[in-house]
């Protein structure tokens, strides 16, 4: 089933990038996998240049994105499927929110890399920030995008789990289509196992998740001292606007906080080139 | 046959307009529709009628677990079994719920189970559900991805509770405890016969037939729906060797009787639209988190092409004439009654037959009218069926009803 994902994914990167010659394209997005707990996790690798580990949102990767295909221009950018996301056959042993850190920090050192600027989105983010705040030698510069991690009763958080299937893109993106997108069938893929794999990577997601999204990070956000770019779809449903400023302040280093504009939770999707320029700018800016 | 007399205690006060102005009876059901003065009559007349079918001869009566909603009142059904207990004297109470996982330390599960088991002098039937998803993962906030692991877990801690004479430690991934010990201990040897209500997972299937549990199809949606779901039960207890002990399965089955159809039609129609367009009044969000549904059952029900169950009435209430039609309900005059049950008891295979004898916003006096309808002149038709074919191993040995029931 592997190999048939990364075949589908291949395509959907094709038809996503059709300016580019597909041949010369295909080669150059570089896929293999590693083994968590046992399980083969994918890993794709595109571009050269300094090291961008990329942890994914909901949904996981089912295809390469157009965001990291810009990214890949001037980074050689590296995104690794956590257990259970489309790319690796089941979630395996991930029952506590260390086990969940310990597979994010294996597949990053199963780059080879010894440190890389890490960038996550949604919970992937929460995931990150976690990296960086428990291997903080792993970890040079860190981007969060509409992470999450945090949860407040007074102002809680949106549940994304308990969503009526067609409810759930617009939930997640301002332009729900292309979250639609994102997940569809991947060329030659077969539609029942897709089925499978798109409901485990929602299955993974509340494995990390349930029942509120709170994974313990405010208490570790003081443990950053990296440089952070913090960015935000203004349109976000899922993360209260509140919870932009208790990751600005609680984050020890020094934190640039992006809002882009028209876009959703999954920044991502809704605005992959001004993401990807923001990101590249904040990036390619020589340590202050 | 056993026929047990089920009670899901409905709130039988939602509003008319119910369906139109509220989006779901579970999770975020609105708190301004319950009345506790309401509740206090209701949960009284419940308990009158549960142990009126007890008096009438009914060889079990059953209450199950439900939480957060307007559907089912029984938030703690041991509570309810605990009272019947002392009320009742021969029948068995079937606890058709703990749903083991929302337990912690589910030695709770095993300590109050021994509790009722000891007060009713050995009548218990020990119910091990996995829980809906409304109520497991959303109103007690369990992971869905880790539910049925921390069910078996919770499974084989409350067993070993049961059996073991001495203390012991217990490492789970879930629950850790250096001394398990529990006082009392069950009547029943080497404990209780368990019973484990579902649906269409296999992974529970496989577990009855592999452990020698009775399964229990509760569905709402007719024996057609449930044809599948027992046929899927009966090959996992082929493969496991075992015989198809009709004993060793439980459906459950709404019935309405009166002396005519006619009145049968006349008198049910409103319990039935009742239960079936508000009681199941359930928000889509809260039925499928992920994770709940086996993998299997995600394959299996990507493979269909057609609604199964509840989701074809996600948008809408089925109708009186297909509540009757899909034999949702059989309703009718007693021997219409009795040969429909006969038949369909016959086809599935089914020794344990649960009746909901109340639904929807039945009252009492037409709870007892159906149910003392039901005992003289139903039960005397069917109560026959496998008895000298099968030896029932799931039955308390101390709960015999029928022996001592009024000659009707």
């Amino acid at each position: 089933m592997a190999r048939q994902l990364v075949a589908g994914a291949s395509a959907g990167a094709r038809r996503g990038t059709g300016r580019m010659n597909a041949a010369a394209e295909a080669a150059a997005l570089r896929a293999y996998t590693v083994a968590i707990n046992r399980q083969p996790c994918r890993v794709w690798e595109k571009g050269e240049g300094a090291p961008l580990v990329f942890l994914a949102g909901f949904g996981g990767l089912p295809r390469w994105s157009e965001c990291l295909e810009q990214l890949s221009a001037s980074r050689r950018v590296i995104a690794p499927s956590l257990p259970g996301f489309p790319g690796s056959p089941a979630i395996g042993p991930l029952y506590t929110h260390l086990d969940w850190l310990l597979a994010a920090q294996d597949l990053i050192r199963a780059a080879r890399i010894e440190r890389c600027d890490l960038m996550g989105v949604s919970f992937g983010a929460a995931l990150a920030a976690d990296v960086a705040a428990l291997w903080p030698d792993l970890v040079d510069r860190l981007v969060l995008v509409s992470a999450l991690g945090l949860f407040d009763e007074n102002d809680p958080s949106a549940d994304p789990f308990a969503q009526r299937p067609e409810e759930l893109p617009a939930l997640l993106c301002k332009h729900p289509e292309r979250y639609v997108a994102h997940t569809g069938l991947p060329e030659g893929a077969d539609p029942i196992e897709w089925t499978v794999t798109t409901t485990r990577a929602r299955e993974a997601a509340a494995r990390l998740l349930w029942p509120i999204g709170d994974t313990g990070l405010a208490g570790r956000l003081h443990r950053i001292g990296h440089s952070t770019l913090l960015v935000w779809g203004s349109d976000d449903r899922i993360v209260p606007a509140s919870y932009r400023a208790r990751f600005a302040q609680g984050i020890a280093g020094s934190a640039q906080v992006e809002l882009i504009d028209s876009a959703g939770h999954m920044v991502d999707l809704d605005a992959p080139g001004k993401l990807a320029q923001r990101v590249a700018a904040f990036l390619n800016r020589p340590p202050s | 046959m056993n026929l047990l007399w089920f009670h899901l205690m409905p709130y039988t006060d939602l509003p008319e307009d119910f369906r139109d102005k509220h989006r779901s009876v579970w999770v975020d059901i609105d708190s301004r529709l319950f009345d506790p003065m309401r509740a206090h009559a209701l949960y009284n007349d419940f308990i009158d009628e549960l142990e009126y079918a007890a008096e009438l001869g009914f060889d079990g009566v059953c209450v199950n677990e439900h939480h957060a909603n307007g559907y089912g009142l029984m938030p703690s059904p041991n509570l309810i079994a605990s009272a019947l207990a002392r009320s009742t004297r021969r029948a068995a109470l079937c606890v058709m719920g703990n749903s083991l996982a929302l337990y912690n330390p589910p030695l709770r599960v095993a300590e109050e189970m021994a509790m009722i088991d000891c007060i009713s002098g050995g009548r218990l039937i020990a119910g091990f559900p996995l829980g809906t998803p409304m109520d497991t993962t959303f109103a007690y906030g369990q992971n869905p991805s880790t539910l049925r692991e921390k069910y078996e877990e919770a499974r084989r801690l409350i067993l070993r509770a049961w059996t073991e004479p001495d203390p012991f430690a217990f490492n789970g991934r879930f629950t850790q405890l250096r001394y398990v010990n529990i006082w009392p201990r069950p009547i029943q040897r080497p404990h209780p016969p368990i019973w484990v209500p579902g649906g269409g997972a296999r992974e529970t299937w496989a577990m009855c037939a592999r452990e020698g549990y009775v399964f229990a199809a509760l569905s709402y949606f007719g024996f057609e729906a449930s044809r599948n779901v027992l046929s899927g039960y009966w090959q996992e207890i082929d493969r496991h060797g075992r015989q198809r002990n009709p004993f060793q399965a439980g459906y459950l089955q709404f019935v309405g009787v009166a002396d005519t159809r006619a009145e049968a039609m006349a008198l049910y129609r409103e319990p039935a639209e009742y239960f079936y367009g508000r009681c199941l009044r359930v928000d889509p969000r809260y039925t499928s988190p992920p994770g709940y549904t086996t993998e299997s059952s995600v394959r299996l029900a990507a493979s269909q092409t057609k609604p199964q169950g509840v989701s074809q009435f996600k948008d809408r209430a089925p109708s009186f004439q297909e509540i009757l039609e899909r034999g949702y309900l059989v309703a009718g005059e007693p021997d219409e009654v009795a040969a429909r049950l006969r038949q369909i008891a016959t086809d599935l295979n089914v020794g344990q037959l649960m009746l909901l004898l109340q639904f929807g916003n039945m009252d009492k006096a037409l709870t007892r009218y159906n149910t003392r309808l039901f005992a003289e002149r139903v039960m005397p038709q069917i109560a026959d069926l496998f008895q000298d074919q099968w030896q029932d191993n799931w039955w308390p040995a101390r709960a015999q009803a029928r022996a001592a029931a009024p000659a009707v």
